[in-house]
């Protein structure tokens, strides 16, 4: 392989080799999991100041639109049903609420670790209409996808999902595309990738001439993905590589991928910070259409709006850092969060507080 | 939320289940994304499903990695306590 050559454990030689960088480049990652861990590393401080890393939309949270918030708030109020969700969700502050005050409310919203679950509260419950709430980009979505077909094969007929689902690769077209958003190369999520593979990023390190690598979320993942892009931006290449051999595969989870066909398909989604991109949700097929919460519940699409000086949507898309925006640190914290990306723990917004407060938080 | 952890298969019951070993902590998890899996490997788990194998010492690499962030967190967070304190 063509990087072996960097390939060194030792944190403090690749970190003297970064820090050698002397060209004005931006790299960005766009996975929630990289954003935390890139905070809580101190890796951000440590680089030269010509070297800026940029938090992309990686955070399913983050990246639900208002518009879609706001619909799942109204599904809880005007229903019996029992909600499920992954914990972030319940925090997001809609146009006029959240998830948590219509639970305090009286609606019925249950927090859980997995889709199975929710299928369990729906065994239990077998009186009520149980709603999975599907966030999430490609690792998570052949997870519920796989639920549905558990729930059709067990014939459980009180389940169903409400899918949000995104995908990554036609967020990072738009990212690519956008003059007014400079990258020169990508952290590519991992584990995203554990289940989509190498020839997505293949295809647009090729079309958009840009370096990706995807990563792990160790320290020493992250130095070694960064000096992987930097080695291949000096030497005017544009490759798909996998720096997080220990886990992603060059062709993905095939089994995941055929879950993914079977039970979705591609539709048009809207995106916090990147407005409506075609083919970049998931919506449950036809033949699976009565585990479908949207049909179910004909939920309504409520057009976005968007909060009043957040500035999220320019946080998602890194043209601004979270420090940057009027609300961080004094209107907009972890405990009073305004928008998504300080309610997620994966947010940019909140790894900021958490892990520069002398910075942010103190301002 | 992509989050994965490695985990030891221990188990393997019936329905694409089985039972792993994630840092001593027993947890029921679907294999059905990855169904060649035997008892006594590694696979990396999100959301309560094995995503991929992965070979043993990789497996315990990540662990050993999870483990010293999280040393790295908590005398972080010690050595700030006063700060986090006084946001709350």
């Amino acid at each position: 392989m063509k990087t072996e050559s960097i390939l060194k454990n030792n944190n403090e030689e690749l970190l003297q080799e970064i820090q050698t960088e002397n060209r004005k480049l931006a790299l960005m990652e766009v996975c929630g999991t990289h954003t935390m861990a890139i905070a809580k590393s101190g890796i951000r401080n440590l680089l030269p100041p010509n070297l800026k890393l940029l938090s992309g939309p990686g955070c399913p949270v983050c990246v639900t639109s208002q518009g879609d918030i706001d619909s799942v708030i109204e599904l809880v109020k005007e229903t019996e049903i029992i909600l499920v969700t992954f914990g972030d969700m319940i925090r997001v502050p809609g146009s006029n609420s959240s998830l948590q005050e219509a639970r305090s409310q009286g609606a019925d919203v249950r927090v859980a670790y997995s889709p199975l679950d929710g299928l369990e509260i729906a065994r239990k419950n077998p009186g009520r209409e149980v709603v999975f709430l599907g966030i999430g980009f490609e690792t998570t979505a052949p997870l519920v996808g796989s639920t549905i077909e558990k729930a059709r094969r067990q014939i459980v007929s009180n389940f169903s999902v409400l899918s949000l689902h995104k995908l990554v690769p036609p967020a990072l077209e738009v990212i690519f595309s956008d003059p007014d958003i400079k990258v020169d190369g990508l952290i590519c999520p991992g584990h995203v990738s554990v289940i989509i593979g190498l020839e997505p990023y293949r295809l647009l390190a090729e079309k958009y001439s840009q370096p990706c690598v995807i990563t792990g979320f160790e320290n020493n993942d992250i130095l070694e993905g960064i000096a992987m892009l930097l080695l291949q931006i000096r030497k005017k290449e544009a490759l798909a590589e996998i720096q997080y051999r220990r886990v992603v595969k060059k062709e993905g989870n095939p089994v995941a991928q055929q879950i993914l066909q079977r039970v979705f398909k591609a539709t048009g989604a809207r995106w916090r910070g990147l407005g409506y991109i075609p083919d970049s949700g998931l919506e449950i097929r036809s033949e699976y259409k009565r585990f479908d919460a949207r049909e179910k519940f004909n939920v309504a699409e409520i057009e976005d709006q968007p909060i009043r000086g957040c500035a999220c949507g320019e946080v998602l898309t890194g043209k601004i850092s979270p420090h940057e925006c009027s609300f961080f640190g004094r209107a907009c914290t972890p405990l009073n969060p305004v928008g998504p990306c300080m309610v997620s723990h994966e947010g940019a917004c909140a790894a900021y507080y958490r892990y520069s407060p002398l910075k942010g938080g103190k301002k | 939320m992509c989050l994965g952890v490695p985990g030891k298969i221990i188990a393997v019951k019936e329905k694409e289940m089985a039972t792993a070993d994630v840092n001593g902590n027993y947890v029921d998890i679907s294999i059905i994304m990855t169904p060649q899996v035997q008892v006594g490997e590694f696979v990396m788990i999100h959301a309560g499903f094995a995503m991929q194998v992965m070979e043993q010492e990789e497996a315990e690499e990540s662990l050993r990695l999870m483990l010293e962030l999280q040393k790295i967190r908590e005398s972080y967070a010690n050595e700030n306590r006063e700060y986090f304190e006084e946001q709350q």
